[in-house]
């Protein structure tokens, strides 16, 4: 029934067994089971969309797409509702957390693969690593608790001196209140840090050292090596890894419903409290009183799914493409 | 300045600038880790773990109720999620391989496993939460081993990868069929990795809380029911927080501190593991 036996390696694929007759009905369910749970584990995400598409239906039919998207406002009383400040919070907070966490994530990634003697990589890398391993709700307790009281003390400086630049200085007006879109900026920088800084790390490990050797026989300096030689051989993994937190930021509940504030207004100064798809969603969801309510929660979940897929899928493609040409030159 | 100067000065203060970025990246999570043992510790009380959560306005302690919920909603999740990302990930492995198929299910599960948890949560909430009318810990365990198996099924997809076709071809010479060579051969061979992705999702879903918001939700009693909402760390946590009490906030602090611990005791496990099964090769 397998046809004809192939050699193992000469064909992709692996090689098959005969068995006897008996043992064939439990080989039949074996593999049915698996092919079953992979097909799972597949279908999950389409059925994740679906689901979330279905429930927000009632939604969609009294807002529509482009009236629900550029409405602000959000009214429970008056059952009117409108995504626009919370689509403006998330871009807003991961903005802020992309700004900050790239350069560093680079700066870590740079210094674990060229500069750090070689004792030092793995702790330092480790290190980083757990940064990942701690839960998002504990950097929501810390960042309320600990680092926004902190941070309320820089911030009469920050609105002093940097308030003062015309322009930019708009966004940083208001009191020193320590939670707001800033405060979330930060705490998610800090949360998608190892993130991308694995993955930045990975890719630079991959390049061959020939092209590192060449380049330092030439006179090149470190620097000199990490910016021009490394950096653009991994440069399609780099941004797949710099989309991948963003991934991350964007879909980022618990640490930013903590300290974001949550305030549906609109401002211009990052220093005032905002509100996210995931804080509000946190937030209202289980005091949604009316279905038009709990439909329009739901909704703002289905837009932001619908941003992540496309930035995760953005993101696999570039970091496969590394992998790609990797095998193309082995 | 000349040319070898200014080469060199970009170098160095290059190199300076790399090393201050690691150091912020190890000092926040010093703080972070610094900040939880030392008010962890403060709020640690035997009453914890063998009285439940207190009502509102008293000054006692208890997570009884949060301690047992979680365990439970991580044993069922276990039970759902490991069978499934075992069988999936062998079935990469193992019968599709390098097939087109395969290669789509692979990153199909890629992206769930970078999906973001509140997604989940809506997810369950809609398919088992709704129609049953009310929140339930069954639900809530479905939604963790939802977020669960994109883990497992990707490292047994690796482990299995990595075990050589000498000792398939040798099990099969004997006259094995392929289930046998799969459960008494290559699942041997790659367990410890398999058991190394088991605990990294373990690791991932213990601390998970936005799922459980609109699954499992929370409960101020002490309860084991699947179908009734159950408390848990990651909850009561999130609901003492925000509240204006201090033992709560103290309570809040302890239970990060365990969950933590847990975290890093598992990732810590996993790390052995991995690197045992490295040594191997």
């Amino acid at each position: 029934m397998n046809g004809p036996e192939t050699l193992a390696g000469a064909m992709p694929g692996r090689p098959k067994s005969a068995g006897r007759a008996w043992p064939l009905a439990i080989e039949f369910l074996f593999r049915k089971a698996a092919a079953l749970a992979a097909f799972l584990a597949a279908a999950a995400l389409f059925a994740t969309v679906l689901a979330i598409a279905y429930d927000s239906r009632l939604a969609i039919h009294t807002f529509g797409v482009w009236k629900f998207l550029k409405s602000s406002e959000w009214n429970p009383v008056t059952d009117t509702f409108g995504a626009l400040p919370f689509i403006i919070g998330t871009l807003g907070s991961s903005a802020i957390a992309m700004i900050l966490a790239v350069p560093i994530s680079f700066g870590i990634a740079v210094f674990i693969a060229e500069i750090a003697p070689r004792w030092l990589k793995k702790p330092i890398a480790g290190a980083v690593e757990l940064l990942a391993a701690i839960p998002s709700i504990v950097y929501g307790l810390w960042g309320l608790l600990v680092f926004a009281p902190a941070f309320a003390n820089l911030e009469p400086w920050i609105s002093q001196y940097l308030g003062s630049i015309p322009g930019i200085g708009l966004l940083f007006q208001g009191p020193p209140m320590g939670i707001g879109m800033l405060t979330a900026g930060i705490v998610l920088a800090i949360m998608v840090l190892p993130y991308i800084s694995s993955i930045m790390r990975d890719a630079f490990m991959a390049v061959p050292s020939s092209l590192r050797e060449s380049a330092y026989a030439m006179g090149a300096t470190t620097w000199e090596v990490a910016w021009q030689i490394t950096l653009p051989y991994a440069r399609s993994a780099v941004i797949g890894g710099i989309f991948l937190g963003l991934g991350r930021a964007l879909g980022e509940t618990m640490a930013v419903t903590f300290v974001i504030g949550n305030s549906d207004m609109i401002s211009a100064s990052l220093l005032m409290p905002s509100a996210t798809i995931t804080s509000v969603l946190a937030n209202e969801f289980t005091e949604a009183t009316t279905k038009l309510y709990l439909s329009s929660l739901i909704y703002l979940g289905l837009i932001l799914i619908a941003v992540t897929l496309v930035v995760q899928f953005l993101a696999l493609l570039l970091i496969r493409r590394l992998g790609r040409r990797e095998g193309v030159a082995a | 300045m000349g040319v070898v100067a200014r080469r060199r000065g970009v170098d160095v203060a290059s190199k300076i600038l790399m090393g201050a970025a690691t150091v912020v990246g190890v000092i926040f999570l010093f703080w972070i880790l610094w900040t939880t043992l030392k008010f962890g510790i403060a709020g640690m009380h035997w009453d914890l773990f063998t009285k439940d959560t207190p009502p509102p306005g008293t000054d006692s302690f208890g997570l009884r109720n949060a301690f047992v919920g979680s365990l439970t909603l991580l044993a069922v999740s276990l039970l759902i999620g490991v069978p499934i990302g075992l069988m999936g990930g062998t079935w990469l492995a193992e019968y599709a391989f390098r097939s087109r198929t395969a290669n789509a299910v692979r990153f199909l599960n890629d992206i769930m496993l970078s999906a973001p948890s509140i997604e989940i949560g809506l997810f369950v909430y809609a398919i088992m939460v709704a129609p049953m009318g009310h929140f339930s810990a069954v639900s809530g365990s479905v939604a963790l081993a939802v977020l669960m198996i994109p883990i497992i099924v990707r490292t047994t997809d690796e482990m299995l990868t990595l075990v050589t076709s000498d000792m398939r071809e040798a099990a099969i010479a004997l006259g094995a069929p392929t289930w046998v060579v799969i459960t008494k051969v290559t699942w041997k061979a790659a367990s410890a990795g398999i058991l190394t992705g088991v605990l990294i999702g373990l690791a991932r879903i213990s601390g998970e809380t936005a799922p459980l918001l609109f699954t499992a939700l929370s409960n101020q009693f002490y309860s084991t029911s699947l179908l009734q909402p159950i408390a848990s760390i990651p909850m009561v946590i999130f609901q003492f927080a925000l509240s204006p009490y201090a033992n709560w906030q103290q309570m809040a602090w302890a239970a990060a501190f365990i969950a933590v611990l847990f975290v890093l005791l598992l990732s810590l496990v996993a790390r052995w593991l991995l690197g045992r099964t490295q040594e191997l090769k």
